[in-house]
């Protein structure tokens, strides 16, 4: 199966494209809370993802916990794009982001601004904020942001790499709650869209890039499910069958059922 | 605080090192790998290249951060 989705993949479908540079995976995937690093090896290979998120904290100068991911994570095999998750200030953000180009040794920065801790949802008056900063010093912004057709065209006007609307709150796995306003964004931007956050099972990933969104982002569906390595399986798949899907046009809905055999020929 | 050791804040919290510490001599006596860390300075990133250069005073705030797992 998994041979021939990436045959139709590769016939009909171009690659995703970010700042110029080239992917043929449509998913991104988080590096947090997996209950050990081999499992997040494991699962993130399964997700067949070439960009994998990651996040910038203090050393622990005690040792008492992991040392930092890139003892595990391969730079040459996936593409690092550092967050800025738990900034709830422009400026914090702006911080974060130094430290992070500085870490990684990119000016890619998948910029979150936010404005409550309970919802986590973006403060997009900060968002666009940070964003404006970060543009002119070279960044490379991918803005986390809410599903909003307004603050999406401040962000593309502001030179953001790509948009980020959520699906649904952050590690919620409420699923795709406002397809309308998705496609609505989609259908204004120039800039790629990936819809961030909220997706819970393999369905959710689908019908998000049946959206016709150029692709998903997603951390907890993959970590926090029974199977993290079935489930980047199924979210890699999902993915591919939703982009498909989208691109091959589905038929018109009906209120009326209409027979797919032959109404002719049928015995008296 | 004996004369041969400065307080600094290092990541939050209050600590000792010794004297007349650049930041490369720091990371060594901290037992960090170079390469594995960024280190920022009272607020300002220090680039590798300043390692040598950059001496650790008396009261500096300094954080120590690298890639974590994270969405």
């Amino acid at each position: 199966m998994t041979v021939a989705t990436d045959q139709l993949e590769s016939s009909l479908d171009e690659p995703l494209e970010i700042a110029g540079r080239k992917f043929t995976s449509r998913l991104i995937v988080g590096t947090g809370k997996y209950r050990d690093n081999e499992t997040m090896v494991r699962a993130i290979t399964a997700s067949g993802t070439e960009i994998v998120t990651v996040a910038v904290r203090r050393v622990d100068l005690d040792r008492t916990k992991e040392e930092g991911i890139l003892h595990h994570l391969d730079p040459d095999k996936w593409f690092l794009l550092p967050n800025t998750a738990g900034c709830y200030e422009a400026d914090d953000a702006i911080r974060y982001a130094r430290l992070a180009r500085e870490a990684g040794f990119t000016d890619w920065i998948k910029l979150e601004v936010i404005g409550d801790e309970e919802s986590l949802l973006p403060d997009v008056a900060g968002l666009l904020e940070a964003t404006r900063t970060l543009v002119s010093d070279g960044f490379k912004v991918l803005a986390y942001t809410n599903e909003d057709l307004i603050t999406a065209l401040k962000l593309e006007d502001a030179g953001v790499a790509a948009v980020m609307p959520l699906a649904s709150p952050i590690g919620s796995g409420l699923g795709l709650l406002n397809p309308y306003h998705i496609r609505l964004i989609k259908s204004r931007l120039e800039v790629p869209v990936i819809v961030d956050a909220g997706v819970g099972t393999a369905s959710d990933a689908c019908l998000t890039m049946e959206q016709g969104v150029d692709g998903i982002l997603m951390n907890t569906a993959i970590a926090a499910a029974r199977d993290p390595v079935g489930m980047a399986t199924a979210m890699r798949e999902a993915t591919v069958a939703g982009r498909l899907a989208y691109l091959s046009g589905r038929m018109p809905r009906r209120e009326l059922a209409v027979p797919s055999s032959p109404t002719t020929g049928m015995l008296d | 605080m004996s004369e041969d050791t400065v307080s600094i804040v290092l990541n939050g919290e209050e600590r000792e090192v010794p004297a007349g510490l650049n930041v490369r001599e720091l990371l060594s006596h901290l037992g960090l790998q170079e390469g594995a860390v960024v280190v920022e300075l009272n607020r300002e990133i220090v680039r590798r290249e300043g390692y040598d250069a950059v001496e650790i005073e008396p009261g500096d705030t300094i954080e120590l951060v690298h890639f974590v797992g994270g969405g």
